[in-house]
């Protein structure tokens, strides 16, 4: 089994902004994580679909013209496959007001500008790194 | 008597220098190089040694003549100021429509228009998740919604920018609400602001995009149509913009853009049109990042080469061809989320250096574009900031204030070569269109935002707020920020239903297959058929529906 994490970073609804997801996906793939990466506007049965055949550990959602509101979607349709471990990160532009609805949602933790990449990243290897725990118990 | 002094006037400009040389050497001790995001070096000096003065006539000049380094009317900000152009998108068109009235009462002088990105992308509203509906923009779907976004506004004496990507639908909606109101569509005046299509490609992937065989067709015809009925639309603005903000340069996304503007000229040149007919409607817009002085250098810059590439290549003979008009809007990606209010700051200095560069519009960001779409609060603050630029610091008195300064006259040169030998590098390539396709420009663009955010990273570049000076910030104290009211979204959604199920189904019918046939080309022109459409009742999801079953959808060239 490849013990590196595992990322599909992905970006749902009808905005194309994808600078942040790029440079996102570009340093997670730095820092030794095997990245999946798909283009813009992403229907979420697609990325349910990517997530279970890729088996990966962690999904990230950049969200910069609030396309964030889709996101609670996003959870329910990872549920309903029975994808409920993968950890899903959203980066962007998400309102304050907003956070916790994500959260609440099952979101593990909301990125916004000016967060430095090694911060995203250590994120991203421990919550991969718990999801595997969970999957493959010792 | 005291001895008198030594004279302190040196012998010679060389020799002063050599002295300051000196003397800056033993102090400064290890001197750090400055680059500035094009890549230049700057020097901590520069001298009447650096500016070569027999030069003056052919490179610098004057405002109002080629090469138009010091702008391109005699006049500028002085005879006219910029026109102040706030992008505004909201809601439902009512609700658009009252922020419209607003904004022009606050001093706005002509209006834009950013429409829901379901319409950005190519659907009806009630083709896309609701949840997203006119949360970034407004949705307008047909004729009767953009006249209702444009009610008690003079279409006749008001420039229109319509944020409006191929196919046009809705500069083509504008022209039918004018014509039900009686107005001359041979009055309506603005633009076209996202009809550059390579541009979509390359940098911002939030556009409906046809197929780059497909899309290059329709701007074309949009072109021609234009000039022919339309005297006072500028059917093009080639778009710097997305391309900074994706990452590019202020070098890079100049060469790109003029590169893009060669490769729409030729094809209207091939398309039979004559240069002096399609090129006084060019124009151009783009991003005003906080690096003052080299955005100002980038502006003259790109001014002096479209001067001589305009006659050069296409031997342009109106002076109009030769103008390089422009539109431009303060950075978002330098704005921060931490301590937001200090956007205030950095738009101001991001809209001085737009108007030293000889702007011809403006937009200025709002503070809180960082953390949503802006609330009118900060669109308020982003107008009042352009009336205190203009009439308390009076920044228009002087034109081409910078001009002559030795560093600025350099700079523009340096930047000039540098965005030459870029644009030697897409020509070499095979041109814009080529460029697109291979990759060649993504590739570049993506390289150049890493650099940027590497430099961040590691603390090389501040941002004052995020790598450095950080306080904390008690998020409570934020305004709240205006959401559209689901109640009134759904109302809007249910009132397109019930007026489409009752428009005369085979008119609509006929104008589709009149679009369909033109897209097949049967000589007709595509856009003119749009044209048709919307005035039939048609609406956007559906002529956009039609266009990308004929020409195929531009899927993202991405390049990771």
């Amino acid at each position: 089994m490849d013990i590196r994490p595992k990322v599909l970073v992905t970006k749902i609804g009808l905005d194309g902004h994808d600078r942040g997801s790029r440079i996102v996906a570009a340093h997670l793939r730095d820092a030794g994580m095997e990245v999946i990466y798909t283009p813009p506007w992403q229907e979420i049965a697609a990325v349910v679909k990517l997530a279970l055949e890729e088996d990966v550990d962690v999904i990230g959602v950049s969200s910069l013209a609030t396309d964030h509101l889709i996101v609670p979607k996003l959870m329910a349709a990872l549920r309903a496959a029975g994808l409920q471990d993968i950890a899903v990160i959203v980066g962007g532009i998400v309102p304050d007001e907003d956070e916790q609805a994500l959260l609440d949602a099952g979101v593990a933790r909301v990125f916004h500008p000016g967060t430095p990449l090694d911060e995203i990243s250590a994120f991203v290897a421990q919550a991969a790194a718990r999801v595997r725990a969970a999957r493959f118990p010792a | 008597m005291n001895k008198p002094l030594p004279d302190p006037v040196p012998a010679s400009t060389e020799e002063a220098q050599v002295r300051w040389a000196a003397e800056y050497a033993a102090q400064i001790g290890t001197d750090t190089p400055v680059h500035n995001r094009s890549g230049i070096p700057i020097r901590p000096l520069y001298t009447p040694l650096d500016v070569d003065p027999a030069r003056f006539d052919a490179d610098v000049g004057f405002p109002g003549q080629p090469p138009y380094t010091r702008g391109i009317y005699a006049t500028m900000h002085r005879g006219r100021t910029w026109t102040q152009r706030q992008l505004i998108g909201l809601g439902t068109p009512s609700a658009y429509n009252e922020r419209l009235r607003d904004i022009l009462d606050q001093g706005a002088t002509a209006v834009s228009l950013i429409p829901c990105n379901s319409v950005f992308r190519g659907y009806d509203m009630d083709e896309v998740d609701a949840e997203l509906l006119g949360t970034c923009g407004v949705v307008v779907d047909s004729a009767d919604h953009m006249a209702t976004c444009l009610d008690g506004v003079d279409l006749a004496t008001t420039s229109c920018a319509m944020n409006d990507p191929s196919p046009f639908t809705l500069l083509a909606f504008m022209l039918a609400a004018a014509q039900r109101r009686g107005v001359d569509r041979r009055a309506i005046s603005g633009t076209s602001n996202q009809s550059d299509y390579l541009s979509h490609f390359v940098a911002n992937h939030m556009f409906f995009r046809l197929a780059l065989p497909g899309a290059r067709r329709v701007l074309v015809d949009h072109i021609a149509w234009c000039n022919e009925h339309l005297p006072r639309w500028n059917p093009l603005s080639v778009v710097g913009q997305h391309m900074q903000q994706a990452g590019a340069t202020p070098a890079e996304a100049m060469a790109f853009t003029l590169a893009s503007a060669l490769q729409y000229a030729d094809d209207c040149v091939a398309a039979g049109m004559s240069p002096d007919a399609f090129l006084p409607r060019f124009t151009f817009f783009f991003d005003i990042s906080i690096s003052l002085f080299e955005e100002v250098a980038k502006f003259r810059a790109g001014r002096r080469i479209w001067a001589r590439v305009t006659r050069e290549r296409y031997g342009a003979r109106d002076p109009r061809s030769w103008r390089f008009k422009f539109h431009g809007q303060t950075s978002g990606v330098d704005l921060t989320r931490q301590q937001p209010l200090n956007n205030i700051a950095r738009v101001t200095v991001q809209a001085i250096a737009g108007i030293f560069g000889g702007l011809q519009s403006l937009h200025t960001d709002a503070y809180d574009e960082a953390l949503s779409c802006p609330t009118q609060f900060g669109a308020r603050i982003a107008v009042a900031t352009q009336n205190i630029l203009r009439e308390e610091a009076h920044l228009t008195d002087v034109i081409d204030p910078l001009g002559g300064s030795y560093y600025v006259e350099t700079l523009t040169d340096d930047m000039e070569a540098k965005i030459l030998a870029i644009m030697a590098e897409v020509e070499a390539a095979g041109g814009m269109y080529r460029a697109v396709e291979s990759g060649l420009v993504q590739r570049r663009i993506g390289d150049s935002a890493m650099r940027h955010q590497a430099r961040i990273d590691a603390g090389d570049q501040t941002i004052v707020g995020v790598n450095a000076y950080r306080v904390d910030e008690d998020a409570g104290a934020r305004p709240a920020l205006a959401k559209p009211d689901p109640a009134v979204m759904r109302a809007h959604l249910h009132d397109f239903a019930r007026w489409k199920a009752c428009r005369p189904a085979g008119t609509v019918a006929k104008a589709l297959s009149n679009l369909a046939r033109s897209a097949q080309g049967d000589g007709g022109n595509v856009f003119g058929e749009v044209v048709a459409a919307a005035e039939a009742g048609c609406t956007h999801g559906e002529i956009c529906a039609t266009l990308r079953r004929e020409l195929g959808f531009g899927h993202p060239l991405v390049v990771v």
